[in-house]
């Protein structure tokens, strides 16, 4: 006889048995272990027909085909960069995908990135063995100069951007700021020295209420408290006005927009 | 850290500003001591120092005195870089920076004269209590060596004398007897960055520093000790400067023992 144990947006933590019988089938996050289905992570279920899938709240970044993610430069040797990803894995940036300019032999690769160095890359592919490739050849690709990188927790970056974009349009629109959020949870601004710690505490907010509802709202307000600025929302969500020579909309956030797994 | 970053941070500091919004001369809050924070130490404390947090354990042993010095006691500090509070710290023998944080805390409390080592002595030549000192990172979000001192000073203050009866040590059972420390020496690391003197570095800032001098005072700002690190050389005036920082600053951080 099977059962499912857990209702829709339950919490649930590693090993918590979520079904009995076979009638069910574990999804990403669950396993199944004999007659049950498992959870694998912490997270909230998720019910899909007969699948049941978990959404983690917590754990690192898993890299994933198509994402934009910020990285940093660890390593040169012969064939391109080896940047790392904020995940287990580094990834691997090769002269051809790095930069479209004509790279002599034994060219000093330094001078496009050195070490240290941010980008913001998109991977292109992620085998089983999990050897990642990345390029910078692509819309809103670039490499990030000044500025600060902040790390926030990957499975709240859904959270950061918003809805098509929203929420990093309005810090964008409020602060002056210009922001590119990674996919891997590395978050880049750059602006005035005390805008920058506005976005950086508005970030954080956003990390630690994000379970909450009305967050748009309570995040609106508190841009408004701490610029004493009114915001035009409406204006904000179509089309932002490119802050500080920034391009019209990050790239970045573009990405996974709608993303929301409905919560 | 590229260049790029620590531009940024000097760029902000000569506008007297920081990266997480803080003044030059600033310690992040709370600056928190809690006594007493193991039971299995004769004396222990925990402190923390914004996301920062140290433990330091206090253990007292009867040993046999360095000859050239029979009747006199004395203090052994070690410490631990858990690798648990920073990524890039390996478990393992202690490196460099494990064993630079041991001597600054050792010092600090050594050359204060805080605990007379004469008064450690049980029987001359033969038996005298041994301080050992131990102080494990539990988060390494920067300025380790004025937390370190902060957490030995105050485990050293928290600590009581196990039963001693001549022979053997009863560790479950406390004398009740204090260790006798006559001031209170406290570090407190000011850094150079660019031309800028700064207190209580984000691990951030840490990788961004020219200089940095821990100096050790005591309340009525007399010096005990100082360490300086970094690649950058001081200045006379430098130096003058950031041990004036450094007894100001002390004097904030005193209060949080209280």
């Amino acid at each position: 006889m099977s059962k499912l144990l857990v209702k829709e947006k339950e919490i649930v933590v590693p090993g918590e048995v979520l079904a009995e019988g076979m009638d069910n089938l574990p999804g990403i996050g669950t396993y199944r272990q004999g007659e049950e289905i498992l959870a694998g992570r912490l997270g909230l279920t998720y019910i899909d027909g007969r699948t049941i899938k978990l959404i983690p709240l917590s754990g690192k970044y898993a890299p994933k085909r198509n994402d934009t993610i910020i990285c940093k430069v660890i390593d040169i040797n012969f064939s391109g960069w080896r940047v790392d990803t904020n995940s287990a894995y580094s990834a691997m940036l090769s002269m051809k995908d790095g930069t479209s300019a004509y790279i002599q032999k034994g060219a000093d690769l330094t001078q496009y990135y050195a070490l240290g160095d941010y980008v913001v890359a998109k991977i292109v592919n992620v085998t089983s063995q999990k050897l990642i490739d990345v390029t910078m050849k692509g819309p809103g690709l670039h490499k990030l100069k000044g500025g600060r990188i902040i790390q926030v927790s990957c499975h709240k970056v859904p959270r950061i951007i918003g809805k098509q974009g929203s929420m990093v349009s309005m810090i964008k629109q409020a602060t002056g700021c210009r922001v590119s959020v990674g996919q891997n949870g590395l978050v880049w601004i750059q602006g005035e020295p005390d805008k920058e710690l506005l976005v950086e505490n508005t970030i954080r907010k956003i990390e630690e209420e994000s379970h909450l509802a009305g967050l748009t709202d309570r995040i609106q307000k508190f841009l408004e408290k701490e610029t004493g600025a009114k915001l035009d929302v409406s204006k904000s969500s179509q089309a932002p006005p490119s802050p500080a020579g920034g391009r019209p909309k990050s790239y970045a956030a573009s990405v996974r927009q709608g993303d929301n797994h409905g919560l | 850290m590229n260049e790029d970053q620590k531009q940024h941070i000097i760029t902000l500091l000569e506008s007297d500003k920081r990266l997480d919004g803080r003044k030059p001369l600033d310690y992040r809050k709370p600056v928190k001591v809690e006594p007493g924070f193991t039971s299995t130490a004769e004396g222990s404390a925990k402190v923390t120092i914004g996301e920062t947090e140290v433990m330091a354990g206090v253990k007292m042993e009867v040993g046999t005195p360095y000859p050239d010095r029979p009747g006199e006691g004395t203090i052994i500090c070690g410490a631990e870089l858990l690798p648990l509070s920073n990524p890039e710290f390996e478990s393992g023998p202690p490196g460099i920076q494990a064993i630079e944080l041991a001597r600054i805390v050792d010092r600090g409390i050594r050359e204060s004269k805080t605990i007379e080592f004469k008064k450690l002595c049980i029987k001359e030549g033969e038996q005298v209590w041994l301080i050992l000192i131990d102080v494990v990172t539990l988060n390494d979000a920067g300025n380790l060596f004025d937390a370190s001192a902060l957490a030995a000073y105050a485990a050293l203050q928290n600590a009581t004398y196990p039963k001693f009866d001549g022979e053997k040590l009863d560790y479950k059972e406390s004398s009740g007897k204090k260790i006798e420390l006559t001031n209170i020496p406290l570090s407190v690391t000011v850094c150079k960055i660019g031309n800028k003197f700064i207190v209580d570095p984000t691990t951030d800032e840490e990788k961004a520093i020219d200089a940095r001098l821990t100096v050790a005072t005591l309340e009525d700002g007399t010096l005990c000790a100082m360490q300086k690190g970094g690649d950058v050389p001081l200045t006379p005036e430098d130096i003058s400067e950031m041990v004036d920082i450094a007894t100001e600053k002390g004097k904030e951080l005193r209060q949080a023992l209280k």
